[in-house]
């Protein structure tokens, strides 16, 4: 799956903060400058889909063949049987859950309290979730490793406990997006003044309303603890990224390109899933606004 | 005792109650701020803290100027030309793609374009490196058709295992967060201002020379600075397509992990991450501040 972790994922933090409203009415020039500007559009769009789209052609067509280059699922179907492979998913699952299980305790009480009870804090942390993005794994890891006793790095789950700080950005931006759609205070107060304590409004009225966020973020996370590389790896752990990296197979070199590929396209499939709920939010916004 | 001393500690009571006032609901949100200072907090300190001792402890500056020359210098310098590199042509072809989806007829091509982007800006890491290793490595796919008609890129000095590669790949996510970035502020190009230039008698050029451009600039810079950014940090890419046998700061940094060190410099490491850190720190200000610059006309 994608390297979501710093600065490689900036395009999530690009996705979710810039929405341009002004984008649907955009239209070309004068009708008789069409002509002469689809030329290079053409160009432009061929160049694009040669290069995004041929990679990923033969990566996938790479991954379906055999040694003799005919068509055969036998790449794919060996990946679970690999030597290594069984424990690198186990521990890759294993701290992937802890990290959702850590983030969501972790950020969304946060959110939600910075909303309802001081806004005035909402600047500060706008900066502060915004510094795993400044401050890449790379230098972070260094002086993680240096810092951290003996007893802290001899636990993988060290690993959730930096890739909660890595998934901040994305996770902390989405609710923020999503506690900002909805009404919180009038949510809250309704719930209040009809007997319901803070439990159960949390849990019956605002987790509900924040849905949409809720999954974005869940998904971002998921993508960036199944798929960090730099940590991981020169904090010697087996993940399944780095298992990828690692393996070899002399008799069929097509089982590491085809466990890449699965990862990619899951990656492809996960991210879709964030764009179209993004996509279903705003055009619920939009229907309620007119 | 004095009898002043009960004034005293009335005084100093109520200032404690304004405090509290003031910081009592923040206190709610201890949790986040120790878990921050844990993880990003304590290691930036320690990088920071590590890059200036020495040897045998004492504070020094003889780390920082081991990193301004030899190997670490030129590790520096191909890190900035790599994040030059993929900053600009990314930035320039990125423009073009994100100007070609906007003013095309078709809204679905527009769509598309801009989901696929939020998709592949998140792309990198390992596996794009093994997609790219399918497509484009010695035996790739297709690297064997453009064999075929004479045009194998390999003849012509392209070697996916080094520099060249690593800016051919970076571009897979640079371009289209590119497109993600400056997709709003192309979007932001008001008609009437082209209108309004024709009507004065401007040709096309004159309007892109005069208005066009110079309202975009900033926005352009802007987003060149993120890709800055992104491409200077990346590790995992650069790593794994290399096998770490290019000069790159963050390779380093991963070589000093691994136990590679100098003998005589076993703090370099985190020089260069400290390095590092004031480089990103300097083009995330930057970013800042062009951004601030950008919304004048533009959102």
């Amino acid at each position: 799956m994608a390297a979501l972790g710093g600065v490689e994922g900036a395009g999530t933090l690009a996705s979710l903060s810039e929405k341009s409203p002004a984008l649907e009415e955009f239209s070309s020039g004068r009708a008789k400058k069409r002509r002469h500007f689809r030329w290079w559009r053409l160009i432009v769009m061929v160049l694009a889909g040669i290069y995004f789209l041929g990679p990923l052609y033969a990566g996938i067509k790479f991954s379906l063949e055999d040694i003799q280059g005919g068509f055969s699922l036998r790449a794919i179907e060996s990946i679970p049987s690999s030597p290594g492979f069984s424990a690198a998913f186990a521990l890759s699952m294993r701290i992937t859950i802890v990290t959702v299980v850590v983030s969501a305790l972790l950020m969304i009480p946060t959110a939600i309290y910075v909303h309802l009870r001081v806004p005035r804090m909402r600047r500060v942390l706008d900066f502060v979730t915004v510094l795993p993005i400044v401050i890449p794994p790379i230098v972070l890891i260094v002086g993680v490793l240096d810092a951290s006793p003996l007893w802290v790095k001899s636990s993988p789950y060290l690993l959730s406990f930096m890739y909660v700080i890595l998934a901040m950005p994305f996770v902390y931006r989405s609710l923020d997006a999503g506690l900002g759609a909805v009404d919180l205070k009038t949510l809250t107060e309704a719930s209040r003044s009809l007997g319901g304590n803070w439990i159960k409004t949390l849990w019956r009225v605002v987790l509900p309303n924040l849905r949409p966020a809720l999954m974005s973020a869940l998904v971002l996370t998921l993508a960036l603890a199944l798929g960090e590389f730099t940590m991981a790896s020169l904090d010697l752990w087996t993940t399944i990224p780095v298992w990828i990296y690692q393996f070899q197979n002399a008799s069929n070199g097509h089982v590491q390109i085809a466990a890449a590929m699965v990862g990619l396209v899951g990656a492809i499939v996960l991210v879709t899933i964030i764009v179209s709920l993004d996509r279903s939010r705003s055009g619920r916004r939009k229907m309620s606004t007119k | 005792m004095a009898p002043g001393s009960e004034e005293i500690t009335l005084k100093s009571n109520s200032r404690i109650h304004r405090v509290r006032r003031f910081f009592g609901p923040s206190m709610a949100l201890a949790p986040f701020f120790i878990f921050v200072f844990l993880g990003l907090g304590i290691p930036t300190i320690a990088v920071v803290y590590k890059a200036f001792q020495g040897e045998h402890g004492g504070f020094t500056f003889s780390n920082v100027h081991d990193i301004t020359q030899g190997v670490y210098r030129l590790g520096f310098e191909n890190s900035f030309k790599l994040a030059l590199l993929s900053s600009v042509i990314p930035g320039v072809l990125g423009v073009f793609l994100a100007y070609a989806i906007l003013t095309a007829k078709s809204n679905v091509l527009r769509r598309v374009v801009l989901a696929a982007s939020g998709v592949f800006a998140n792309f990198g890491g390992i596996n794009l490196t093994f997609m790219f290793i399918a497509a484009l490595g010695t035996t790739g796919t297709l690297t064997v058709w453009l064999n075929a008609i004479k045009l194998n890129p390999w003849h012509y000095g392209f070697n996916l295992y080094t520099f060249s590669g690593v800016v051919f790949v970076y571009m897979y996510f640079q371009i289209p967060l590119m497109v993600l970035v400056i997709t709003p502020a192309l979007g932001g190009l008001k008609q009437s201002w082209r209108e309004a230039a024709e009507n004065l008698g401007a040709s096309s050029w004159r309007y892109w020379f005069h208005v066009g451009v110079p309202v975009l600039l900033p926005s352009v810079l802007g987003g060149m600075l993120l890709l800055f950014g992104s491409a200077f940090a990346a590790y995992a890419t650069a790593e794994s397509l290399t096998t770490g046998i290019i000069a790159l700061s963050p390779i380093q940094i991963g070589n000093f992990i691994n136990g590679n060190v100098i003998s005589g410099q076993t703090n370099a490491g985190y020089a260069i991450a400290f390095g590092m850190l004031v480089i990103l720190s300097v083009t995330m200000i930057a970013y800042g501040l062009v951004r601030k610059r950008a919304s004048r006309w533009l959102l």
